[in-house]
């Protein structure tokens, strides 16, 4: 723990420390452009200079380990010349095109030349010119503003793993490219925008849309897997204009996927903005009275058990418990949420989570994936995966389809039976899951979907007890979900005895179906039922509907999701939703009221206080919890048949995925499908 | 003046053949292993009494260096030697000359600094257009392991030494310690931060020892006449023989052996003939490579050839490559044509560097032609001076230095053009 001197004032700091680190913790703000925490320490933009006493030039703190007894001045004419300096040199190249640049606002280089320039140039040769690269849909590129910090490089080689930018040419003639002008194919590309300190990387979609004075932010919670991971909208007006990451270390740190950060302009296409009743055959605009008059024409005379629902990948959970509430008041229990078919069940909690924690993979030496496609499923797990396969060593191995999850894994086929030698010890991985200190397993949806589902499971949580999973303080068993609703649903129970194949096989019997934006699962056995939709989009769903009800979108509602951890987050009110849309839960609870048996809360809290009674954690947020381990599985043979993993529709997941052209342009240019410009096509 | 006796390199001209044989007879690989049995200590102690400053421009005590080389690796891993053979500083050509004509010494050389450093493999990092040098190199390198002098058990003394030739692609950055490692790593050319410094983490992470050509090439010679005979020639603290190599406006253009702290004038007038015109048509020279300043001639009738010496006068040794300009040289030209130089050298890492190089050497393009106005020339050394000092690496630097140096003594010519261009207009 070395001691330093900063400005008179003595500091002490970790090991291994840098002397930015140290004078920050002294107070002593350091500009700096290619440092960031995240990544590897560049030292070449030397912004960050400052002197040290007996040193006989400027030392680069970011670069610099502390030592004990240093005695480092941030404040004198030395290092305010340096400073002016460096700032010089980075401008004279510059275009200062500020006012053009979507960077403009939110600028390292306009931020730092304020502070720390002179406010004039001295120069007055020709400034270079960089040739723009085309990397894709999702990241406008003026190179000609470039400074040449490598953050992009950096991000993309260290924690993206993918290897295709760089930097070309020497001197003043280099450029950051991909070599090749090729797409950047990675899911957490978009990353580099936040990055880039200047508006060399910048936003394609969000070009020259708002200034970022202009936008309102909002911090909430992201639904597009079941990562949860922080986002910020900013909107202007009632519309969200971009979304960025807010850091949380325990989730997401400071990145979010791709599809996280472009999928926003699928909230404002294709919505329901008012409720539908299909009339002989074809869907009719309504108001909102004429629907449920519809639908209680429909329930009339129907029993209990012959109302079922289904409740889609990304509602929240007060949507969920005013739905059930509904049913049950109708006398029904039958409400699923496992659409996919995953064989998990509600009785321990522990075996539908991610119990090890996204932070926790940091710590894990060997993990066993099962099932899942972690890179396309859940982004940001991966990307954990990733950081501690690189920092610590972590050992993947996969069952399952061969995987690219831009590190290497040890493939062990995609047969399931693998875990019956695995357990018995036979397989080599038993012997390296012996060997771990903190081994860890994920199982995924592809895995508890399989036939043998359950069977699986059982396997997965013996796996688990026998190797070491289950320790003081840690717990290696984890399931990888893929639905932003799917632990919360859980939670709630819903569940129907038999999973989605009996509810199917019960068809018949369902007179009345709801729907809760489940638009992805093959839903035509319950063709016969009367089906009411409630969702934000004009999808699948809708276009099969009796009747369709206009919900809210995650952006335009206050809701509690639970993520794979386990964790409870809330997300926040940015826009109104459009037209005669409302948020999900109020409809259940209006509809309640219409057939006589209104639902016992008037607005959401008195629904939290309501929910808080069957699943009280739900009042405990931002926490990741600790599961207590059971039994739990059904003990079985596991068929031979090759597992299937998901991801391969990544850019067309959910409803908001589908009805966002960035993302549909992001599926084209990885299919390497180029759009024609000419006025003559199409 | 050094006497014969006293020469380390005496094939330097290339007048005997470069083989085994022949460098035998020049004393080469002369009871190897009898130096090698004295052991790692008393080798690297000899080197340091010799006084031996590093012949790569920085003049770092060799000996010095090869002890902050761990004894001992914990971790039971490698530790390497790299001779850095990138000789690329313009005006310099000695290290051409050893692997040419007498690769031997620097084999000889590796197979004994390798030995007190622990090293398990050296690698000479070549310039990639010194083709005939590389061929001469491997060549040599070849007949020392069929001879058994290096490889599995060299020279019969137990201890195990690869040599691998390297060649470079012709980046002067890749002469920097750093860069040229990952250079060899197969990297791009760029400068590390410093620290760690190579004895801690150098090539493949392991501790790296990186020295000049002509330095591990002395060493043998060295060892074998012993530190007290290096020490005798030349001053204190600047001892031995060094090559010289001296170009430009002279009548006899040169590369010789002299001994350190030799009167420059003398070196001019003994060993190339004297300036062309005589010594009175001297304008300046560059006394150590490209990246020293310029010495103007009344330093250049006094001054001795040493680190020390040249420091004294804001110059430097550098590598020993003397660049003598008479009085028909336009010195503003020839300072600007190095400007351009450093430029198009520079990698790029780094922002003074990266924008600095370029923004002088456009001053300077203006300057030659005088199209300035006269604060332009403050503003340029404010430049430099922000340059200098602020990189990763010397080549910042190395591009402030001659532009410092023309400014320091020759700043009345540069004001005089700016006057010139100023009436020249003004007539138009």
């Amino acid at each position: 723990m070395p001691t330093l001197t900063v400005n008179g004032q003595e500091v002490t700091v970790e090991d291994g420390a840098t002397v930015l680190q140290a004078c920050e913790a002294a107070g002593a703000e350091i500009p700096r452009f290619c440092y960031h925490e995240r990544l590897s320490i560049a030292g070449n933009c030397r912004m960050c200079l400052v002197e040290m006493e007996k040193a006989p030039k400027p030392i680069a703190s970011c670069a610099m380990p502390a030592g004990d007894g240093m005695v480092i001045h941030t404040d004198t004419e030395y290092v305010k010349k340096a400073r002016e300096g460096v700032m010089e040199f980075l401008l004279i190249n510059h275009p200062l095109d500020c006012p053009i640049c979507d960077q403009g606002g939110e600028c390292d280089l306009q931020d730092q030349s304020v502070a720390y320039g002179t406010g004039e140039s001295r120069y007055q040769e020709n400034k270079r010119a960089v040739n723009d690269k085309d990397i894709g849909p999702l990241i406008s590129t003026t190179m000609t503003r470039c400074i040449h910090c490598m953050r992009c490089v950096r991000f993309s080689t260290e924690v993206a793993g993918f290897q295709e930018m760089g930097s070309i040419w020497r001197g003043e003639h280099t450029e950051v490219t991909t070599y090749l002008e090729g797409l950047l194919d990675s899911e957490m590309s978009g990353n580099v925008i936040d990055l880039c300190p200047v508006g060399a990387l910048t936003s394609k979609p969000y070009a020259f849309t708002a200034r970022s004075w202009e936008l309102k932010k909002v911090e909430t919670v992201d639904v597009m897997d079941a990562v949860g991971s922080n986002i910020r909208l900013d909107t202007r007006g009632n519309e969200v204009m971009r979304v960025l990451p807010v850091l949380n270390e325990e989730i997401n740190e400071e990145w979010i996927s791709d599809k996280t950060r472009f999928h926003y302009d699928g909230l404002k296409k294709r919505r329901l903005d008012r409720p539908y009743v299909r009339k002989s055959g074809k869907l009719q605009a309504v108001e909102w009275g004429d629907a449920f008059l519809a639908m209680q024409k429909a329930l009339k005379g129907v029993k209990g058990d012959q109302i079922a629902a289904v409740v889609g990948p990304m509602a929240d959970m007060e949507s969920m418990f005013a739905l059930k509430g509904l049913l049950n008041s109708m006398g029904s229990e039958k409400i699923e949420s496992r659409l996919c078919g995953a064989e998990i069940d509600t009785k321990v909690r522990a075996s539908y989570l991610f119990n090890t924690t996204i932070e926790g993979i940091e710590q894990a030496d060997y993990c066993l994936i099962i099932g899942a496609n972690p890179r396309l499923e859940a982004t940001l797990v991966n990307s954990r995966l990733r950081k501690a396969v690189v920092e610590n060593g972590l050992a993947v191995a996969n069952v399952g389809p061969e995987l690219d999850l831009t590190f290497s894994v040890n493939e062990l086929g995609d047969d399931p039976k693998v875990l019956e030698s695995i357990l018995s010890g036979d397989h080599d991985a038993a012997k390296a899951l012996k060997k771990a200190k903190k081994p860890m397993l994920i199982l995924g949806e592809g895995a508890l979907r399989h036939k043998s589902g359950k069977a699986i499971l059982a396997h997965a949580r013996d796996i688990a007890d026998t190797y070491g999973l289950i320790a003081d303080g840690w717990n290696g068993f984890n399931v990888l979900h893929s639905a932003a609703s799917q632990v919360g649903a859980l939670d709630l129970g819903l569940t129907v005895e038999g999973n989605m194949a009996a509810l199917r096989d019960d068809a018949a019997n369902i007179k009345v179906f709801f729907n809760l934006g489940e638009d992805d699962t093959d839903l035509s056995a319950f063709n016969k039922s009367f089906k009411i939709y409630i969702g934000s989009h004009g999808d699948a769903g809708a276009a099969s509907a009796d009747v369709v009800l206009p919900g809210s979108a995650y952006s335009e509602k206050s809701g509690t999701y639970i993520n794979m951890e386990g964790r409870v987050q809330r997300s926040a009110k940015a826009v109104f939703a459009p037209g005669a849309a409302r948020e999900d839960w109020s409809i259940f609870r209006a509809f309640s009221e219409v057939i006589g048996n209104a639902l016992p809360y008037n607005d959401l809290n008195e629904l939290r206080k309501h929910m808080a009674d069957v699943c009280p954690h739900v009042m405990t947020l931002d926490v990741a919890p600790t599961a207590e381990w059971n039994k739990f599985g059904r003990k079985a043979k596991i068929a031979g048949e090759a597992l299937s993993v998901g991801g391969d529709n990544y850019y067309r997941s959910n409803p908001i995925a589908r009805a966002s052209k960035i993302l549909a342009d992001c599926e084209n240019a990885r299919n390497g499908i180029i759009e024609e410009a000419t006025g003559t096509n199409g | 003046m050094l006497q014969d006796k006293d020469r380390i390199f005496t094939n330097l001209y290339g007048f005997q053949s470069f083989g085994l044989k022949a460098a035998k007879a020049r004393g080469d690989w002369d009871g190897t292993k009898a130096l090698l049995e004295k052991g790692k200590d008393w080798i690297i102690s000899e080197m340091k009494d010799s006084g031996l400053r590093g012949r790569g421009g920085a003049g770092f005590p060799t000996g010095l260096k090869w002890s902050f080389m761990p004894k001992e690796n914990p971790d039971g891993g490698p530790s390497y030697l790299v001779v850095n053979a990138d000789e690329g500083e313009p005006g310099t050509c000695k290290d051409r000359e050893i692997m040419r004509h007498d690769p031997h010494k620097l084999i000889e050389g590796c197979l004994i600094a390798g030995f007190a450093m622990n090293a398990s493999a050296a690698y000479i990092y070549i310039r990639g257009e010194f083709h005939e040098e590389a061929d001469a190199l491997e060549v040599a390198i070849e007949e020392a392991y069929a001879d058994g002098l290096i490889g599995k058990n060299a020279c019969k003394s137990g201890y195990d030494l690869d040599v691998y030739v390297h060649r470079g692609a012709g980046a002067y950055i890749c002469g920097e310690e750093t860069a040229l490692i990952e250079s060899l790593e197969g990297k791009k050319g760029q400068p590390r931060l410093k620290p760690p410094f190579p004895a801690n983490v150098g090539v493949w992470g392991r501790p790296t020892t990186v020295n000049n050509v002509e330095s591990i090439a002395v060493a043998p010679t060295i060892l074998r006449r012993g530190a007290s005979w290096f020490s005798g020639l030349g001053r204190p603290n600047n001892t031995g023989t060094k090559l010289f190599c001296i170009s430009g406006h002279v009548n006899n253009p040169c590369n010789v052996e002299e001994e350190m702290g030799i009167p420059l004038k003398e070196l001019i007038e003994k060993h190339c003939g004297g300036v062309r015109g005589g010594w009175d048509n001297l304008m300046a020279v560059i006394p150590g490579g490209s990246s020293v300043p310029v010495l103007p001639k009344d330093i250049c009738d006094t001054v001795l050839m040493d680190f020390d010496s040249l420091r004294d006068v804001q110059s430097g040794l550098g590598t020993a490559a003397v660049i003598v300009m008479d009085k028909s040289t336009d010195i503003v030209r020839a300072i600007t044509r190095l400007s351009a130089f450093y430029k198009h050298e520079s990698c790029g890492q780094c922002t003074p560097c990266r924008e600095g190089t370029g923004w002088m050497w456009r001053m300077m393009e203006r300057l030659c032609a005088g199209n300035a106005e006269l604060e332009e020339i403050d503003m340029l050394l404010d430049v430099s001076k922000k340059i200098e000092g602020h990189t990763i690496c010397a080549l910042g630097d190395a591009a402030a230095w001659p532009i410092q140096g023309l400014m320091r003594h020759f700043r009345g010519e540069v004001e005089q053009r700016i006057a010139d261009y100023k009436s020249r207009v003004a007539a138009e």
